[in-house]
């Protein structure tokens, strides 16, 4: 059946109120302040370790954020780990929580459409985690020009601007998903448990759930080298069906030009390439662009799941 | 009087093989309190929820405002306001701020929409608390701010579900004589209730709900002489002399008895009020009290549904 007017009226009015709500919600704030103690934590630790070992290097920028000092992961690291959280926290009341304020049928009783409730909910939360990200990002650039007097060159801003836009993507897929959960489950604690149980299985879990997953799918002919080849083949590609996964290797591409190739690579493919040097911009962004399309489409399929599920709900309350 | 703002054609709703609202006509005429009537789960919310293209039909038509609720939901929602069954507001705002965003959400210019929910807050009495968190509000506040949204938005037509329910007494009372205001005021309304004795005075007409269907369309007044066929019930309390003896002499009268609080209960052919009250009067006694409409409409609904139980 055709509708008329337009599925996205009323779209930024949502989406503003929504970032408002979540910049004064005291959910935010603890997970703001867990992620900016962590931050100043590794980076800390990172220019520590910097000073001691590193003389020459042209990236010196960029190694804090990858540089870990123990015990202390890397920033990197960190926010691979906190990035789902922050998507969580803001998405899985989203849509069960206004069934329980009892305002869903109030809202959708204004001349809106589903479409802008949904989509202006995702929006406003991701603008909101984007405004903290470029907060995190001027705080490490900060960080990094008062204890080591060290301005980031222009290349360095835009290989870590590139890894501010992943993160954004990657906390979207888990924002998506923890909206899918808040129109699954009509209780606010039963979506926050089921996107926390997914967290964990995708960014703890999946890593040594892989290989074992590819060892029972095709197991090693110890007579035919090419089984090991290709066990390892489906190892890695069942790893990449995790976010995280992807969300490693794009990082390590952008933060870390000397990265080459992602995954398996014979011997043969690295003739002629100088180990270790640094390739430009253009190539890394090229490298990574599989993986940071697959982290968009899956956020846009997950959330086109969320936005059926919540098309086909009655709205009794 | 004369144009019909909602018209609802073998309207059906069917969840499985439950049916929620069975074969519904009704028609609802511009500037009409309308209410319906029936117990919890005859189907009043669906009817509601139906009317708004908030659900979808399994059969049937329904035309809000001359429109398609389903094709045009933009239109019609902008031209008619909703009152859910237990209100919710976003807790953490204000009752200025959640009335602004629904403002906002129906489209209102800035300087419109200040005008407006200053006004509407005049209305429902609750300007001093305006800036005060809804959290701190109390189920009758809710309610009237329910009633401010729907000022805000300038609707034609205000569909209320079970407005009153929960409220105590003056609170019920305050929002009834709101809703009345509002209707003099032109805003055609509809509401659901359980509870006939909360609508009487409000409703002009009444449409009563028995398990999915409408057994009954009519005035409050002409639906007693249908259920009731022509009975008359009238209660009196009197000193003095043989109250029931003397109520039998009465032309048109039928029955007459003692209740336990002391009153006598007339069951009538007709209205014998003024007669009943001349007789005893003449045998001596002392009228204390006599009336008719105290809850003689809440027995044609409770006869009613009696009624239809047994039919079926
Ligand atoms: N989502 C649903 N699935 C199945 N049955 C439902 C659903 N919603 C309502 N019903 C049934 O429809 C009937 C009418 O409900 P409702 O319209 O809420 O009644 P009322 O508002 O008059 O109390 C009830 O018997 C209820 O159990
Ligand atoms: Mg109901």
């Amino acid at each position: 059946m055709r509708r008329e007017g337009s599925p996205f009226k009323g779209l930024s009015v949502v989406a503003f109120k929504e970032a408002a709500d979540h910049m004064a919600s005291p959910r935010m704030h603890l997970v703001m302040l867990l992620v900016i103690l962590t931050a100043i934590g590794s980076i800390y630790g990172a220019i520590g370790q910097i000073k001691e070992t590193v003389g020459q290097d042209p990236f010196l920028f960029l190694r804090l954020f990858t540089t870990a000092r123990d015990p202390l992961p890397s920033f990197m690291a960190f926010l691979g780990f906190l990035l789902p959280l922050i998507g969580i926290a803001l998405g899985f009341d989203a849509v069960n929580g206004e069934y329980s304020r009892r305002t869903m049928s109030r809202i959708l009783s204004q001349p809106i459409y589903r479409d802008a409730l949904l989509a202006g909910k995702f929006l406003g939360a991701l603008m909101v985690i984007a405004i903290c990200l470029v907060t995190l990002w001027l705080m490490i650039s900060g960080m990094g020009i008062l204890l080591l007097g060290l301005p980031p060159s222009g290349e360095e801003v835009l290989r870590s601007f590139a890894f501010l836009l992943t993160s954004l993507v990657y906390s979207g897929v888990w924002l998506a998903a923890s909206m899918l959960f808040s129109t699954l489950f009509r209780a606010p604690a039963t979506s926050a448990l089921a996107a926390l149980t997914l967290w964990l299985v995708l960014t703890l879990f999946w890593g040594m759930l892989a290989p074992l997953a590819a060892g029972a799918f095709v197991p090693i002919d110890p007579f035919d080298p090419s089984t090991a080849v290709h066990q390892a083949e489906i190892a890695h590609a069942l790893a990449r069906l995790s976010p995280s996964t992807l969300f490693g290797e794009v990082t390590l591409a952008l933060l870390n030009p000397a990265t080459r190739a992602l995954g398996i690579i014979f011997y043969s493919q690295l003739q002629g390439a100088v180990m270790g040097a640094p390739l430009p911009f253009g190539q890394s962004a090229i490298l990574i662009w599989p993986q940071l399309a697959s982290l968009i489409a899956g956020m846009l399929v997950v959330y086109t799941i969320a936005y059926l599920s919540f098309q086909r709900q009655e709205i009794r309350a | 009087m004369s144009t019909p703002v909602i018209e609802a054609r073998g309207l059906s709703k069917r969840y499985g093989p439950a049916i929620a609202v069975d074969a519904l006509d009704l028609t609802v005429m511009k500037g009409e309190v309308f209410g319906l009537l029936g117990p919890n789960g005859a189907g009043k919310t669906t009817t509601i929820l139906l009317l708004l293209g908030l659900t979808e039909p399994t059969e049937g038509s329904v035309k809000v405002l001359g429109r398609d609720p389903l094709r045009e939901p933009l239109v019609v929602k902008s031209r008619v306001g909703y009152l859910p069954d237990a209100v919710g507001f976003y807790d953490h705002m204000s009752a200025w701020e959640n009335l602004a965003y629904t403002a906002r959400l129906a489209g209102l210019e800035q300087q419109d929409a200040t005008r407006r929910i200053a006004a509407a807050l005049e209305r429902v009495r609750l300007p001093h608390v305006a800036q005060k968190r809804v959290s701190t509000f109390s189920r009758g506040m809710r309610q009237r701010l329910g009633i401010a949204d729907l000022l805000v938005k300038g609707c034609e037509l205000a569909i209320l579900d079970e407005p009153t329910s929960g409220l105590d007494p003056q609170s019920t009372q305050e929002l009834l004589e709101l809703i009345g205001t509002l209707a003099r005021e032109g805003m055609t309304i509809v509401l659901s209730s359980h509870l006939l004795s909360m609508v009487q005075s409000v409703c002009s007409r009444v449409a009563l709900f028995h398990q999915g269907k409408v057994g009954l369309v009519g005035k409050v007044s002409e639906l007693a002489g249908k259920v009731l066929g022509g009975s008359y019930v009238i209660e009196l309390e009197a000193e003095g002399c043989d109250v029931p003896a003397v109520a039998r002499t009465v032309e048109g009268v039928s029955q007459a008895s003692r209740l336990s609080n002391g009153a006598v209960r007339v069951d009538a052919r007709s209205d014998v009020r003024g007669a009943l009250a001349a007789a005893i009067v003449a045998a001596g006694g002392e009228l204390k009290r006599l009336s008719m409409d105290r809850s003689s409409l809440d027995e044609v609904y409770v006869r009613y549904f009696e009624q239809v139980d047994h039919a079926a």
